[in-house]
């Protein structure tokens, strides 16, 4: 049997794992969750934690998919990673990707119809999420099932964090409900709270992020990006 | 090669170099065909649920359908609750013969079965028509009062799928549903919006010489035969008139609706 590939360079934050002790697993596992969060820190996969979160339950069940997505693709793909030959790899990591996805869709439809309903396409483009494909390209393919699944669970409860923490803002300022039950009671039902029509629409979800990204990096300043151009020091720019 | 016992042969293809052609090939055809069972079986065996789903969705729509039409709670509650559902035959305008609502889907997936439009005569743009159609109806002493047509129209994206409820005068809506739609949400999606399909009872679709007028107007409606447009959506827009003209036009239910206006039905 070949030797495994070699442990190349991580490319991402998180470096391969090449014991088992327990403590790395946590690591592994707590890591994504606030300091090297995928949505805060990376910015990956907001196309549809954007799209999903106008309510509490449609962020959920997001989550859940994609959860269960990245983990049983990080698992397979870690069982099969010393034949996954290189020239086909990422092709071979999308077609299980793309087959897990579609089997989750197929089971929403089925047991949920009407959050399906809701979620629309934004289940089947998991697919195209780029925390699944990252975590599996760079930590699954090279680390053992175990610490695999327990770092794609952790980049998957990571991103339910933020989904559930915008759809509870969302729904709760935009329709003055969570999970569908009053809790603002809004004018129309003879309250006095008057729906933030904004928080519906998807301009707030980036307000959001942006105001969660913030914080984070107020409070981890390390995250900050080093600043991509520095502008040149001229005679006119001076005051 | 001599080999042919299926465990060495295994353990040799495991032991071949990650990068050489055979085992390149082998892994993708083997990824390819455990992908295809897990996808096809997940779809095969989820199937009945899910159409279960859609036919207690359907259900649902026409109960809420019938319930907003003022006055058709007594008449269903003097009714057991329950529609009569029939099977025309759309051409002849009556009661298809030997064809049962539970054997309808048989009978469509039988080519015969279904009409191909001529170009002048595909006002909806479906290309071809089937010839039988499942109604649904109220009647009170024996005079129809409640019609509700399924309709199937092109719109945006795909097909758009709905329910028109008539008055037993087969002239005024008394409400529409939308069953099915893949219309861009926030612009043509809102055809499922209770405040827009709250516009339908009281319009005349047909006017008093029996032309098919409904129109979805451009802005607003200015006369009993429209409702207001979908501002942004003047595809979907337009493919709701098309269908309700279609549908209640001579190639749609308008045998039907002639020999229900006769008392023949």
């Amino acid at each position: 049997m070949p030797p495994p590939a070699a442990a190349a360079p991580a490319t991402t934050p998180a470096a391969p794992t090449v014991g088992l002790s327990r403590q790395r697993l946590w690591r592994a596992l707590t890591e994504p969750l606030l300091r090297q969060n995928p949505v805060t820190l990376q910015i990956l996969g907001i196309c549809s934690a954007l799209a999903v979160t106008t309510s509490l339950a449609a962020a959920l069940t997001m989550s859940a998919a994609l959860t269960a997505v990245v983990v049983m693709a990080a698992g397979i793909i870690s069982v099969i990673r010393r034949h996954i030959p290189p020239s086909i790899r990422n092709i071979v990591q999308i077609v299980i990707i793309a087959s897990l996805v579609v089997v989750i869709d197929q089971v929403i439809r089925a047991y949920l119809p009407d959050l399906s309903r809701r979620l629309s396409v934004f289940v089947s483009l998991i697919a195209t999420n780029c925390i699944v494909m990252g975590r599996t390209e760079s930590f699954a393919r090279r680390n053992p099932p175990l610490p695999a699944m327990a770092d794609a669970l952790g980049n998957g409860l990571g991103y339910s964090i933020v989904l559930i923490l915008i759809g509870t803002v969302r729904e709760l300022f935009g329709a003055g409900t969570l999970m569908g039950r009053p809790i603002l009671v809004s004018v129309d039902a003879g309250g006095w709270y008057e729906p933030l029509g904004l928080m519906l629409l998807p301009p707030s979800a980036f307000f959001l992020l942006g105001f969660l990204v913030w914080a984070v990096r107020s409070r981890w300043p390390e995250q900050a990006e080093p600043p991509d151009f520095v502008p040149p020091d001229v005679a006119e720019g001076r005051p | 090669m001599g080999d042919l016992n299926p465990l060495s042969a295994w353990r040799r293809f495991l032991a071949l170099p990650n990068d050489s052609r055979t085992k390149t090939l082998i892994v993708a055809f083997l990824v390819a065909g455990v992908c295809a069972l897990m996808v096809s079986g997940a779809t095969v065996l989820l199937r009945p649920i899910q159409a279960a789903n859609r036919a207690a969705e359907e259900q649902a729509r026409l109960g809420a359908l019938v319930a907003g039409v003022p006055g058709m709670e007594d008449l269903l509650a003097r009714s057991d609750g329950a529609l009569s559902t029939v099977v025309v035959d759309l051409d002849r305008g009556g009661a298809a013969e030997g064809v049962t609502p539970a054997g309808l889907e048989a009978a469509l997936g039988d080519a015969g079965n279904w009409t191909d439009l001529a170009q002048a005569d595909d006002v909806a743009g479906l290309g071809r028509r089937p010839d039988l159609a499942q109604i649904y109806l109220l009647r009170q002493d024996d005079a129809v009062r409640l019609l509700l047509l399924p309709m199937v129209g092109s719109g945006y994206n795909g097909q758009i799928r709905a329910l028109m409820a008539l008055q037993g005068d087969m002239a005024t809506v008394a409400g529409l549903a939308i069953t099915a739609q893949q219309e861009t949400p926030g612009l043509g999606a809102r055809i499922e919006e209770p405040a827009w399909l709250a516009q339908f009872p009281g319009r005349q679709a047909v006017d008093d010489s029996g032309q098919v007028r409904f129109a979805v107007a451009r802005g607003q409606a200015s006369s009993i035969h429209e409702v207001d447009g979908i501002t942004g959506a003047t595809r979907t827009s337009n493919g709701v008139t098309q269908m309700v003209r279609f549908w209640l036009g001579p190639k749609g239910y308008g045998p039907l609706l002639d020999a229900i206006r006769r008392g023949e039905f």
